[in-house]
């Protein structure tokens, strides 16, 4: 059984224009990914395609004027409001995006003690500034005193010493020199290993590929390709979608070729497939009705022509 | 680590307070220019209902005691030169010294102001941190329109409202005069000042907790929805526990700072309340100067309600200084 | 919105219903002074019989057009000193900051004071007080508006293709800034009515025979004790309404022009 899954998740906001008129936006649209105990899920996609907000929703952390729909269960049973706020930190713990995360008038040792929930918590922080290589003093310094790398360790920290369950890294690693992110993401393998599922929110998929299990492919808030790391290789013909294909082709290392055109904004949706408009495939069904997720070779796929 | 400290307080204390004395000299320069501008006569002032009887010689003689006689600026420089060795003048109304009864009024006046201060302060803050906990619901609209009524509530008329209610219909106080009439000011008991302190004092704090309310509530709502906040939430942290961790640092700083930089409205409210109820502070004799044309007090009183303002801005800034690490050291590196 | 509307009814009546109130009812009529509220006298009489919803609405009418002189002086400074702080160099910023730090130094009320015994009281001390008191911080947003239009791309551009200073400023400039000005002055609209009306209760504003409001509430002190209460209640309560009010409207522009804030 996984241990966390998200079925149907769509999430919109309202937005105010001039002349005080309502918009929505709709940010995530019926998004589904699944996350087992001891395998590591990387999520990729482009800026703003709901990467972050899909690890706040999780977390029940989303902003007040966002209005949400669909189930997130963990451990088989759905993650209610009440239930979000009791595992919170305990058994679900967030690394975030940025260093703003941090609370700017508190050392940043007390913030990295208050997430120990168990056992002595100042030998548990000193403990991970030494594996991170934060010298002593660093505890007693306030944020704005932290270089960049060493904010992102500490908030890599925050989540090391919580012992939860399930970690949801919202990219943790830009920043910090390459000995550090090896040495993250192999402490990150290494949870997978002894047991906890790992979320590793990343736009380097270079990294991720190194130690993840499964790749999630994001786009304009929704998942359109889920596939195991091998699929990533040679000009992407084992992956499934479209938006795969062309994001892989597009990294430096492979053609290193633009996807032609950009995401859409989530106040102007298309109605039918949401790549239809950039899709080099796209026929008269894409533009009729979004595409169900459907399971192909061992993986799963959000296209109708996918093969 | 210390000595850097005090070195850069030091530093940023000299340059305010020259800043501030630029400042002052021209608050003197100005009001004195403005004050022998007016059309009021000092010597009519000085003599008052005597006028009748004063001859041309003797309004003569009267300006040349008090330096009438010469040309402005001289008499700026004398008048300045005087200040500087805290010489303020004579007040022509009380004939004495104005120092004396600035100094005296000002014990008054700050007993006042200090009380409506933190009352004010306190209640304030509390009334913004629970409307921005409970956003947008009953308790926070029925928080904002109070704070913008009373914004908009004339002070005067507030301390109207309170004698009639509680001097005239619940004779809980005496109307008006600030020491009983016919008792000596030294018989003057502690319990009867206190008496005379509490209607003026909770009408300068129910308009003064406007604005320390408002301030709040938008600064902890900005500071609820920060990321730190999110994070805080996103740990597990919630409820009172969460605010008191992360909501009342971040928002009680400037919640402080706002408060001594409101020194200026506490003043002007002081000299509305004092008038209204016969509160013997400063206030009210800055009104009395100005009415009956006494120019070395209302020249003492304008300087010393700029110094009041000034001190309170220069310990608004200083609690910056020390208090928020950001800028104590930040210094430092 | 509707707020807005009925609040600008509720104003235009004061100002209206000035000119339709019959002047024999602050005349003089010892007959029926004292009285208490009534049909007859929504807000009772005075010591001399006269009605006090009459004298409200005119002192409340006089009060609002000093202020909307003080405040019109008040908004001209603050525009002029604005735009030359953002546009006339270091120099000229530095010295317009320092005389807003110099208005800002001495309390409102004792500057009003001030400049009253100055100008030996009366009505052109009250405006010109106003007027001088009331600018500092619509110059500051006035000053930040200019500095901000002018690094945007379509100034730097037309600077670029040689148009004059003044081309810009009209074409630009003034277009942009208009809005600010507007709910500026709208905002300390009634910070001037307050405090003409404060200045007045202390006797340093509008001379007594004035129908002021801060003269209707001064008298009115003399009464209290002998329980009227009337004199004092419905006169000032209608001056928080009429601050109020406009406050309110000038709130509800400020958020049509700066829709960022509207949420909240
Ligand atoms: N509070 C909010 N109000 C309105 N829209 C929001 C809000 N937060 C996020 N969005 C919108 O939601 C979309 C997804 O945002 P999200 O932060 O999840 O992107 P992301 O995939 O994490 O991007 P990045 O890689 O840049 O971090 C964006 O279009 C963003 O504009
Ligand atoms: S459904 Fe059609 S448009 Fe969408 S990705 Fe597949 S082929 Fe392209
Ligand atoms: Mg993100």
């Amino acid at each position: 059984m996984s241990i966390l899954e998200v079925e149907d998740l769509s999430i919109s906001f309202k937005q105010y224009t001039r002349g005080l008129k309502q918009k929505h936006h709709h940010v995530i649209t019926s998004l589904n990914v699944t996350l087992e105990a001891g395998e590591i899920l990387a999520v990729v996609g482009a800026s703003g395609s709901g990467k972050s907000l899909l690890a706040h929703a999780i977390l029940g952390i989303l902003p007040s004027n966002a209005s949400m729909s669909g189930t997130i269960k963990y451990a088989g049973d759905e993650l209610t409001a009440a239930r979000q706020m009791a595992l919170r930190g305990k058994e679900i713990a967030l690394v975030p995006q940025s260093v703003n995360y941090l609370d700017p008038l508190m050392r940043v040792g007390a913030q990295v003690r208050t997430s120990v929930k168990q056992g002595d918590a100042a030998l548990a922080q000193r403990k991970v500034f030494e594996r991170y290589h934060l010298q002593s003093d660093v505890e007693n310094m306030y944020p704005f005193q932290l270089s960049g790398g060493m904010a992102r360790r500490t908030l890599l920290s925050t989540a090391m010493v919580s012992e939860a369950n399930v970690i949801i890294a919202d990219e943790p690693t830009p920043g910090l020199d390459p000995v550090v992110i090896l040495e993250a993401l192999h402490d990150f393998r290494e949870l997978a290993d002894n047991g906890c599922a790992v979320m590793l929110i990343t736009h380097d998929i270079e990294s991720a590929l190194k130690i993840a299990d499964k790749i999630a492919v994001f786009y304009a808030g929704t998942t359109v390709e889920v596939a195991p790391v091998d699929d990533f290789f040679g000009n992407g013909e084992a992956l499934r979608h479209p938006y795969s294909k062309a994001l892989w082709r597009a990294l430096p290392q492979n053609d290193f070729v633009p996807i032609r055109g950009s995401q859409p904004h989530p106040s102007a949706l298309p109605a039918g497939c949401l790549f239809e408009p950039r899709c080099e495939k796209v026929t008269l069904e894409c533009r009729q009705a979004r595409p169900e997720m459907r399971n192909l070779r061992n993986g799963m796929v959000r296209c109708i022509h996918a093969t | 680590m210390r000595k850097g400290l005090n070195r850069h307080i030091g530093i940023f204390l000299l340059l305010k307070s020259v800043r501030m004395a630029t400042l002052l000299v021209a608050i003197c320069f100005i009001s004195f220019l403005l004050i022998k501008n007016s059309p009021i006569d000092p010597i009519q002032a000085y003599i008052g209902a005597d006028l009748l009887k004063v001859g041309p010689e003797q309004r003569e003689k009267i300006a040349e005691y008090w330096g009438l006689d010469q040309p402005v600026m001289v008499q700026f420089f004398n008048w300045g030169s005087a200040l500087l060795t805290g010489d303020l003048g004579t007040s022509m109304i009380y004939r004495r010294p104005v120092a004396e009864i600035i100094s005296e009024r000002f014990l008054n006046s700050f007993v006042l102001m200090i009380t409506a201060w933190l009352l004010s302060g306190i209640i304030g803050f509390a009334m913004g941190v629970i409307s921005a906990m409970k956003k947008d619901t009953w308790v926070d609209k029925f928080i904002k329109w109070y704070c913008y009524t009373l914004a908009s509530t004339p002070t005067f008329w507030l301390g109207l409202l309170m004698l009639i209610v509680f001097a005239v219909w619940l004779g809980w106080f005496p109307i008006g005069l600030g020491v009983p009439a016919g008792v000596l000011a030294e018989d003057v008991t502690i319990a009867d000042r206190i008496n005379h302190l509490i209607l003026p004092a909770i009408t300068l704090s129910v308009v003064g907790v406007a604005n320390v309310a408002l301030h709040t509530r938008q600064k902890l709502i900005d500071v609820l929805a920060s990321d730190y906040v999110l994070f805080a939430r996103a740990r597990g942290e919630y409820g009172f526990g969460l605010f008191w961790r992360h909501g009342l640092r971040n928002v009680a700083l400037p919640a402080i700072t706002l408060q001594f930089a409101a020194f200026s409205e506490l003043f002007g409210g002081a000299v509305l309340a004092e008038q209204v109820f016969s509160y013997p502070g400063l206030g009210q004799a800055t009104v009395e100067a100005g009415l009956r044309g006494d120019v070395p007090l209302l020249l003492g009183l304008v300087i010393c309600s700029a110094l009041f303002v000034f001190i309170g801005n220069l310990i608004a800034d200083l609690i910056y200084y020390v208090l928020d690490p950001r800028i104590r050291e930040g210094r430092m590196i | 919105m509707i707020v807005t509307v009925i609040a600008v009814i509720f104003l235009l009546s004061i100002v209206v219903g000035r000119f339709l109130l019959d002047e024999g009812r602050i005349a003089t009529n010892l007959t029926i002074r004292n009285a208490p509220p009534s049909f007859d006298h929504l807000f009772g009489t005075d010591w001399l019989g006269r009605d006090m919803f009459t004298r409200t609405i005119m002192g409340l009418s006089l009060s609002m057009g000093v202020g909307l002189i003080g405040a019109i002086g008040s908004a001209s400074i603050a525009l002029i000193l604005g735009m030359a702080a953002a546009t006339m160099g270091k120099m000229v910023d530095r010295m317009i900051s320092w005389l807003i730090d110099l208005f800002l130094s001495v309390p409102h009320l004792v500057t009003l004071i001030l400049i009253a015994f100055t100008l030996g009281g009366g009505f052109k001390g009250i405006v010109i007080g106003i007027a001088l008191t009331h600018w500092p911080s619509l110059a500051r947003v006035i000053r930040a508006e200019v500095m901000q239009i002018r690094s945007a791309e379509f100034v730097q551009v037309s600077q670029k293709m040689g148009k004059s200073r003044w081309f810009i400023a009209v074409q630009h400039i003034f277009p942009h800034l208009i809005p600010q000005v507007l709910v500026g002055f709208l905002l300390l609209f009634p910070h001037a009515i307050l405090h003409e009306a404060a200045v007045t209760f202390l006797g340093l504003g509008l001379s007594p025979h004035e129908p002021a409001i801060g003269i209707i509430l001064s008298e009115s002190m003399k009464y209290l004790s002998s329980g009227m209460w009337w004199l004092a209640f419905f006169p000032g309560l209608c001056l928080l309404i009429v601050v109020r009010t406009f406050d309110t409207i000038g709130e509800n522009l400020r958020m049509l022009i700066d829709p960022t804030r509207a949420h909240d």
